[in-house]
């Protein structure tokens, strides 16, 4: 984005993010039984990836995780189709759940039931969607005024990142 | 068992497909196994079925649609499984050397195999909806299979014409399905055939479910996908059209005939556009220059012959069926392969380019010779046995029986005429074309090239000559068709009746050949100004005419015109409704809290302030206002759930907005809209405000039955291990819905990305330069 950037909104959404990201995990793993669930959780995780954004720009975005969006995507879809096809394997109707209950050293009792999987899988989902829409809309380098530059290889910095 | 054999020709078919590249023509030694195997175990099954005691299968499917994989193997079945997988072997043969040079011979196997299949599963299907299943499965693996020569415009015109012509039929038979099986109570083809419907419905069913079986088997008018399909490599065309696809429609019709034959106009409608696909398909054969059209047109005047006899529904004309249903499949496919063999030597099929066939082509010559006379029905052959047998089942009836034994003699006649023609044109070319000189062919196919057709035509002289190795077979067909059918096929009957006619009709055939120069004449004279093609193209550009008419009347790409579309339908349909029904009782409380009033205040002043921004961004964020407003509420409301949900959806909402309006003008644009257009916009906008407003009041007080969602409340722990019950709706009751959801959210960030980066893909136009109003729609 623009060069110009403001230290106090850097720190601040620094010290935002990681906090922003574990209340995500929590919702996500809280779903069952409280407010929460994947869907909000993948977008608390969104709101902290637009943070970012706003921040530094696409290369932030870009600079957070290692795999492109769409792997996200993939990683979601196949999570929850497995989930939802894993009951039919063993005789079940599609998605039947399953809880299980864990002793665990420092949680104690934990609850666990099959639907967090598939939760996940839609947490996942809703992370790769908006990461999709930065990478899809939020580049700045194909804003209209540059596209005629975006044809010039040597602008187009997808493939080379 | 039966599965089994239709799930092997699909497994080896998808493999072959899949892998054809690197298989070539190898692929059609796997594929070809999937028929070689279907005619071994038909035989091994053949003991009990042709006593009558038919092989059933059944494995439920959709039970709720009475749709279940019901399948079943009669007699009849296995005549056409002998035809379908025993004839589709010796095609898996023959193409070995036919497409032995040919870069796409891998997934011509694959298809063939996978259109194998489908046809196995029409020959055993026993339910009316598993048969339309396997039905369009022909049809699109033979639109592959026509069309598999992609880089020729006419091969994919000729392979769409043939889907959509099928297609149709297939539609209207799929509804002919649907109130025959309505009105029977069942499905199951066997049970319904044994307890027919009678009343109008069904006669009206059975003329949509006739529709589908001529468009399948190229009956007049439907016919003209046939000569085009043509187009597509010799053995190819010789499974389709000799052996398979087309004769499902004729499959079809001798299935219902028996019980149907009597219902409504059954008779008269497939008698006579029988006999009418008979004459004129047999006088079409006298004319074409194209040996593989004059075998096209000959094979849809004996779907017609064959229509007549399967169709009329009398035990002998069925048994007379059944016989020339095999004669012909071993014929015709002789014919083919002879004409594949020539096409593939000598590099033409044409008439007047044909070269003379000298030495080597013997054994060719023979075939063609032997396959032509089983077509023109010449003594000691298959065809000869069939026709007869077809002429008896006429000659003693009443006048109705002689009318149409006059239509099948007439067409005879002409088969005659034209197998007579398809002979002298490969032997004798010159004097066909009336010259004197020929080039000699170059060189002779080898042995194996024409085996499969050696081994047809000695099937063919083998049947002619000894009756009794195959009247067993069609007896049995010919009896699980209609109990009454019995074959008793014989070479000598002694002179009677139909041997004199027989013989009568050679004669006349052989005049007309004589006389084909003054016959076509008179028919280019006679012939209907309009042909069959012409009215498909006709029928099909008007469709298009009205759908390129309809699409700019619809679609006119003014996004205003769209939003007052959208919004005048929302404010219409509930509106009507709740003007009409009994929806009113009486005010719900609006204010019910005192921190109601700040969450409205602040409600009605973003939606406001969002109305009067000149700036897209300012708006943008007032709606944001209207968004957590709605999560306010919702947290008074108490509920934590859905407030989390919208106070995230709006954050992200309004960034991926602005991500959005960074690419349009700061300021909305300031035109004062003509005064007509704008009173339409505030009528519209007004009707929305007070449609919705009143749904709002009116749907709160007009709930009749208990709401779900207490049941939900009250099985989320037990059943979901859930104490959020949104979240176990979610993942556990509507789990599946979910699903979906999630798909669509995928499939969404593909497409935003797609269209995101259509103006960076390399090589494309860029929307910048090459064209400079690319969101402007041409009207």
């Amino acid at each position: 984005m623009t060069p110009r950037r403001s230290l106090i909104f850097d720190t601040t959404t620094r010290l935002l993010f990681d906090a922003t990201l574990v209340l995500s995990a929590y919702l996500l793993f809280a779903g069952h039984n409280q407010p929460g669930g994947g869907f909000v959780g993948g977008l608390v995780a969104s709101a902290a990836v637009a943070l970012r954004y706003i921040a530094g720009g696409i290369d932030e975005v870009r600079s957070l995780v290692n795999v492109q969006p769409w792997t996200f995507l993939a990683a979601g879809l196949a999570l929850a189709v497995v989930t939802a096809l894993v009951p039919l394997a063993l005789g079940d109707g599609p998605l039947n759940q399953d809880a299980y209950e864990v002793q665990l050293q420092l949680l104690g009792k934990v609850k666990a039931t099959t639907a967090t999987v598939f939760d996940t899988g839609v947490y996942l989902i809703v992370i790769g969607l908006v990461l999709m829409i930065f990478e899809g809309l939020g580049d700045e380098r194909t804003e209209p005024a540059d596209l005629a530059e975006a044809d010039d290889p040597a602008s187009d910095g997808e493939g080379a990142r | 068992m039966l599965l089994a054999l239709i799930g092997l020709h699909a497994v080896l078919g998808s493999v072959v497909l899949t892998a054809g590249r690197r298989l070539g023509r190898w692929g059609l030694l796997i594929g070809g196994l999937a028929p070689a195997v279907t005619v071994v175990a038909a035989l091994a099954l053949a003991g009990p079925v042709l006593d009558g005691d038919p092989v059933t299968s059944s494995v439920s499917w959709v039970p709720q649609l009475g749709l279940d994989l019901d399948l079943r193997l009669d007699a009849f079945s296995l005549l056409m499984i002998v035809l379908v997988s025993g004839i589709g072997t010796l095609v898996f043969v023959y193409a070995w050397h036919y497409f032995a040079h040919a870069p796409k011979a891998g997934r011509a196997a694959g298809l063939l195999t996978l259109f194998a299949g489908s046809m196995l599963g029409v020959v055993l299907a026993d339910n009316l909806l598993l048969l339309y299943v396997f039905w369009e499965l022909t049809s699109v693996t033979s639109y592959l299979l026509i069309g598999i020569d992609d880089a020729d415009p006419d091969a994919r015109a000729a392979a769409l014409h043939a889907l959509l012509v099928t297609g149709m039929g297939g539609l209207a038979m799929l509804g002919g399905f649907v109130v025959l099986g309505q009105d029977a109570g069942t499905y199951q083809i066997s049970e319904l055939l044994a307890d027919p419907p009678t009343g109008t419905a069904a006669a009206i069913a059975l003329v949509l479910v006739l529709l589908g079986a001529f468009t399948k088997s190229a009956q007049y008018p439907f016919h003209s996908w046939l000569p085009g399909a043509m187009v597509a490599p010799t053995p190819i065309s010789a499974y389709l059209h000799s052996a398979a696809m087309v004769k499902a429609g004729v499959y079809l019709v001798a299935r219902f005939a028996p019980a149907f034959a009597l219902v409504g106009v059954w008779r008269p409608l497939v008698v006579g556009v029988g006999l009418l696909t008979m004459v004129a398909g047999g006088l079409r054969a006298l004319r074409p220059f194209d040996l593989k059209q004059l075998l096209a047109f000959g094979t849809i005047s004996q779907l017609g012959f064959l229509m007549v006899l399967l169709g009329i529904g009398q035990p002998e004309a069925t048994a007379a069926g059944c016989a020339l249903l095999l004669a012909h499949g071993l014929f015709k496919v002789g014919l083919f392969m002879v004409v594949g063999i020539v096409d593939h030597e000598t590099g033409t099929r044409d008439i007047r380019e044909l070269p003379a066939l000298g030495q080597g082509w013997g054994p060719t010559r023979a075939v063609a010779v032997i396959s032509a006379a089983s077509m023109a029905a010449v003594p000691l052959t298959a065809g000869f046995i069939a026709k007869e047998k077809a002429y008896t089942a006429f000659v003693e009836g009443g006048a109705g029986d002689r009318l149409v034994l006059v239509g099948i003699v007439a067409g005879s006649m002409l088969t005659v005429a034209y197998s007579l023609l398809f002979v002298a044109a490969l032997l004798r070319p010159g004097a066909v074309a009336g010259e004197t000189e020929r080039r000699v062919a170059d060189h002779a196919p080898t042995t194996w090239f024409v085996l499969p057709g050696i081994i047809v035509a000695t099937a063919t002289m083998v049947l002619g000559i000894a009756p009794a190795l195959w009247s067993g077979l069609v007896d049995a067909a010919a009896g699980a068709l209609d109990p009454e059918a019995s074959a008793h096929l014989k070479l000598w009957h002694g002179v009677n009746a139909p041997l004199l006619l027989s013989m009568a009709t050679l004669a006349a055939g052989v005049a007309i050949f004589a006389a084909r120069r003054p016959v076509g004449r008179a028919q280019a004279r006679l012939a209907p100004t309009i042909t069959g093609l012409e009215v498909y193209e006709g029928v099909v550009r008007g469709v298009l005419r009205f759908a390129a008419r309809t699409t700019s009347i619809v679609q006119s790409g003014s996004l205003p015109v769209y939003a007052t579309i959208i919004m005048a339908t929302a404010a219409l349909a509930p509106g009507l409704a709740m003007v009409t029904g009994p929806w009113w009782s009486g005010l719900p409380e609006t204010i019910a809290r005192p921190a109601h009033v700040p969450v409205a205040v602040l409600l009605v002043t973003g939606a406001l302030a969002a109305t009067l921004a000149t700036r897209r961004f300012a708006a943008v964020l007032l709606l944001g206002v209207v968004g957590y407003g709605m999560a306010a509420l919702f947290v008074v409301q108490g509920d934590p759930d859905l407030a989390l949900t919208q106070f995230a959806v709006e954050t992200l909402s309004v960034v991926v907005f602005l991500l959005v309006l960074r690419r349009l003008p700061d300021r909305f644009e300031r035109r004062r809209p003509p005064v007509l257009e704008g009173v339409a916009r505030v009528a519209v906008s007004a009707a929305v405000g007070v449609v919705i407003a009143a749904a709002a009041f009116a749907t709160a007080g007009a709930r009749t039955e208990a709401p779900v969602s207490r049941e939900m409340s009250e099985r989320a722990l037990p059943d979901g291990d859930g104490k959020n019950v949104v979240n176990v709706i979610l993942v556990d009751i509507r789990g599946l819905d979910t699903l979906g959801e999630i798909t669509v959210l995928v499939a969404a960030a593909i497409g935003i990305t797609a269209l995101a980066r259509a103006g960076r893909a390399p090589g494309s136009r860029s929307p910048g330069r090459a064209d400079p109003a690319p969101q402007e729609v041409e009207p």
